[in-house]
């Protein structure tokens, strides 16, 4: 009791400036035992503490009361709490035990899980996300986590909204992968294509050693998408692919390969055929919508060389060359295309005539100058983000010690002054 | 049809004559009679291969010599199903020919093939099946010991000789492989550079005969790099064989150029292979399927050379200047009317689908490129096909890239469309960057990816 209490007191008076913070850490750190062996009367405690200025302390003893398992009553009175912590937390306190506020929102997610209300858990952990991450480029355990929630609670224009910001730095690979992965779930929803192959692209080419189970599910997922947003998928991976990815994603993704292939012979009826039959793997991979939408995507594709050839052409025709059943349906889908702006068009219902028209972009206007300029931007600082790159490895130690071994040992035109055996 | 600037009557008139009228000169003395009475002939070469009649075989054969008259008359049998009499004819021809020669293998087969349809002087005839084997026992003794004492001297030129009579022998006993293999013997003995021409034409005739012609190609080189001068004639020999090598391994454009250097001195020198008509049919017909017009124009029409040997084959000529001066429906009928008798080439027939279709193809696209826009109608009259056919030619034309057009399938008319470069230009580029951004980012992930699975093992190691 005493400890408790001399534990809060603490926290209560070391927790204004810097350095009496990482004093008081050190004190926390030693108590850790202490309040651990105490979690069930830790509760009221945390009425007595304030989440923005104690933050540190809170998140010491929050993390000593969730250490253990929960109830579901304990967590439905836990969650308010850490929702409260995470929104008025200092961020610079909680980043010196980043771990500790790791594994309380990781225990925060389960609980809202347990609790069955996704929902509740996407703006707190959203916000964690934000407070936990060095830079906008940072890749926190988090991300992960706020996506799942996302994806479990169907708000996807919430985790669209983290995917936005280009990430460079990775604490984990794990947590790479899972991310790629949920983010490419979360833009296959959102029928945002383009950015859901580039982010399972990133998963499938990743460096690993061994294969494991994220880039399997992520290549059967990137087979579909590549066949929706391509209508070509081609097996042969890149050639900075993983040796292990590469020898062992075929073998277990096989039916995905063969209905790439059957989509590429362009037969709308085997397609089908091959789905019917195989329904039941798709399904228990949970993929089963994504292949309907690839074999729609074939008619659409169909439909797009048809605007290549003509410029004018019957509902009637049409449906004979895409193999649709009746021109009806013919123009369901070309007025489904038009829509979505897939092809310009205009349907002459008194004819029966779909007349194609050019693309009536013609790059003149001011939006059009915005969007390549601000392209020429981004793209001139990734190109001094690869300049200041290459000169820090350049600088490294082991760099220089590795090329100078391996260099040349007489080079009589360059006597530059770099030794030929660098120890440091 | 909207031809592009002010179209001048008489032009008007010649298109529109080619689905009306045919006013072209070529066909109104294309009655070829086998009697010989054709008018545009001078030599006394009759046109063999003609349009729409059968081919005489009789005269056919008297082409050629040799072994290849034999395989040429047997193939002719095998091809003309339909055709009884045909067929016995040449086999009637290719018999008699074998009779002549020493080739009891083919002997039988011919025999077994004739069947006795011809009647008693065609059945089996043991008696002269067995004097040629057993003389050709006594021979190919004979040419071993000759053969040997030879080698035993070791004097060159009889060894080369003596090889040189094994591989007549084996050839004229049907044993390609074996003689092959001898002629090709000699070489170890040749001293000048006649020795080795003598060789490598005994090879180009065998392998040509088996079928192998890679073997053709190798040896045609070996030929021409010879240090004298070759003479006309052997020349000429070269660059056929040369193109029937290229005819064979389906790259025509290549086969064109031979046959279309093939000096005129060739005559009949080498018809234990090839005949001038057959030159002049092969050139023709690759070059009008894989050259473009101005090489068409230069190499055949204004090839003086070439003209000798299309004076053989009138048909070839006129069909090659309708293309050039864009009479597609008389062109496309002489064609018509000569496929039957090509498809019993020896040489031609399994190719004769693919240079049609490319002769075709090419008379379309060369019909729509001067136009901005077709009407479909007369174009379907102009090749003697239907709108709706015609359609699906042009369609896989299109989608082939090989003609720059839409279809306005409505109305039926065919509109050139040339592609905006300036829009196509900014799509690139905006596709590029898009796809420069996105290969850098996950490149520079990636390097961090390694970066720390790096310092993970580093730190281990410590």
């Amino acid at each position: 009791m005493n400890s408790l209490e001399g534990v809060v007191v603490q926290i209560q008076g070391l927790s204004s400036s810097a350095g009496d913070i990482s004093r008081l850490h050190v004190i926390l750190k030693q108590a850790e035992e202490s309040l651990r062996s105490e979690s069930t009367r830790l509760s009221p405690i945390l009425n007595q503490l304030d989440p923005s200025n104690h933050s540190l302390g809170y998140l010491y003893i929050l993390e000593a009361c969730t250490s253990a398992p929960v109830s579901k009553e304990q967590a439905a009175m836990l969650v308010p709490y850490i929702a409260r912590f995470i929104s008025y937390c200092a961020p610079e306190q909680i980043r010196l035990a980043p771990e500790k506020f790791i594994a309380v929102c990781k225990r925060f997610k389960d609980q809202v899980m347990l609790l069955g209300t996704p929902m509740r858990g996407v703006a707190p952990l959203q916000a964690a996300v934000r407070k936990l991450q060095n830079s906008s480029e940072h890749l926190t355990t988090l991300h992960p986590e706020f996506l799942l929630l996302c994806l479990l609670a169907k708000c996807y224009k919430t985790g669209l909204s983290i995917l936005e910001e280009d990430i460079f730095e990775v604490d984990q690979p794990r947590d790479l992968f899972l991310y790629c992965y949920y983010g490419g779930m979360i833009c296959i929803g959102q029928k945002h294509f383009r950015k859901a192959l580039e982010l399972l692209h990133n998963v499938v080419t990743a460096p690993m050693s061994s294969i494991n189970a994220i880039a399997v599910e992520a290549y059967k997922k990137y087979i579909l998408v590549s066949l929706i947003h391509n209508g070509q998928f081609s097996t042969s991976l890149p050639k900075y692919t993983s040796s292990a990815a590469q020898r062992n994603l075929k073998n277990h993704c096989q039916p995905y390969i063969e209905l790439a292939n059957s989509y590429s012979t362009g037969k709308i009826a085997e397609l089908e055929q091959y789905v019917r039959t195989n329904g039941e793997k798709f399904e228990s991979d949970n993929n089963l919508g994504l292949v309907k939408q690839a074999v729609s995507s074939m008619y659409k594709r169909n439909i797009q060389r048809l605007t290549q050839t003509y410029l004018t052409l019957s509902l009637q025709d049409i449906a004979n060359t895409v193999q649709l059943n009746s021109p009806k349906e013919a123009e369901m889908h070309v007025l489904q295309m038009i829509q979505d702006g897939e092809i310009f068009a205009t349907i002459n219902q008194k004819d029966g005539m779909v007349r194609f028209l050019e693309d009536p972009e013609q790059y003149k206007s001011c939006e059009m100058i915005e969007r390549i300029d601000s392209s020429i931007q981004r793209i001139m600082s990734l190109s001094r983000k690869l300049t200041t790159m290459e000169e820090q490895m350049s600088c490294d130690p082991q760099y220089l010690a590795k090329a100078g071994r391996e260099r040349q040992r007489f080079d009589f035109d360059d006597f530059d002054t770099v030794p030929q055996k660098f120890n440091i | 049809m909207e031809p592009e600037g002010s179209p001048s009557l008489p032009m008007i008139d010649e298109i529109h004559s080619n689905g009306g009228i045919n006013l072209c000169d070529g066909d109104v003395d294309d009655e070829p009679s086998i009697d010989g009475t054709n008018t545009t002939t001078t030599t006394n070469n009759r046109p063999i291969i003609s349009s729409g009649e059968q081919l005489d075989v009789e005269a056919y054969g008297g082409l050629y010599q040799g072994r290849t008259k034999i395989m040429r008359l047997l193939f002719i049998a095998e091809s003309c199903e339909g055709n009884p009499a045909m067929r016995l004819e040449a086999l009637r021809m290719a018999h008699d020919e074998i009779k002549k020669g020493e080739n009891t293998q083919l002997y039988r087969e011919v025999v077994q093939k004739i069947d006795g349809e011809l009647g008693p002087n065609y059945a089996m005839d043991s008696a002269w099946c067995d004097s040629v084997d057993r003389r050709a026992d006594q021979k190919k003794e004979k040419l071993e010991n000759e053969l040997n004492a030879y080698r035993t001297n070791l004097i060159k030129e009889s060894i080369r000789m003596g090889y040189n009579d094994f591989g007549d022998f084996y050839y004229a006993h049907g044993a390609l492989g074996d003689a092959f293999k001898s002629y090709v013997r000699t070489r170890d003995y040749c001293t000048t550079s006649k020795h080795i021409i003598h060789m490598c034409l005994s090879a180009i005739l065998v392998s040509i005969e088996m079928g192998q012609f890679t073997h053709v190609t190798s040896y045609v080189s070996k030929a021409e790099q010879s240090p004298e001068a070759l003479d006309p004639v052997t020349a000429a020999k070269l660059r056929c064989a040369a193109g029937l090598a290229h005819l064979e391994a389906k790259k025509y454009k290549l086969a064109a150029r031979k046959f279309l250097e093939t000096g005129s001195e060739l005559g009949s020198h080498y018809n234990e292979v090839i005949a001038a008509q057959d030159v002049a049919t092969y050139g023709g017909l690759c070059a009008l399927a894989s050259f473009d017009r101005a090489e068409l124009k230069s190499k055949v029409i204004d090839n003086v050379n070439f003209r000798n040997f299309l004076e053989l084959v009138p048909e070839v000529r006129e069909l090659i200047n309708d293309f050039y001066s864009s009479h597609y429906a008389s062109c496309l009928d002489y064609l018509g009317n000569l496929k039957a008798n090509l498809l019993l080439d020896i040489h031609l027939h399994d190719h004769v689908e693919t240079l049609y279709d490319q002769i075709r193809n090419k008379a379309l696209i060369q019909y729509t490129h001067p136009f901005v826009s077709v009407d479909l109608q007369m174009m379907a009259n102009a090749f003697k096909t239907s709108v709706a056919g015609l359609e699906k030619e042009l369609e896989a034309l299109i989608t082939d890239d090989q003609i720059q057009a839409r279809i306005d399938s409505h109305n039926k008319i065919l509109y050139a469309r040339h592609a905006d470069q300036r829009n196509a230009t900014f799509q690139r580029v905006l596709q590029t960057g898009n796809e420069f951004d996105r290969d850098v980012r996950s490149m520079l992930l990636r390097a961090n990816l390694i970066k720390h699975e790096y310092n993970l093992r580093a730190a281990r190691k410590h």
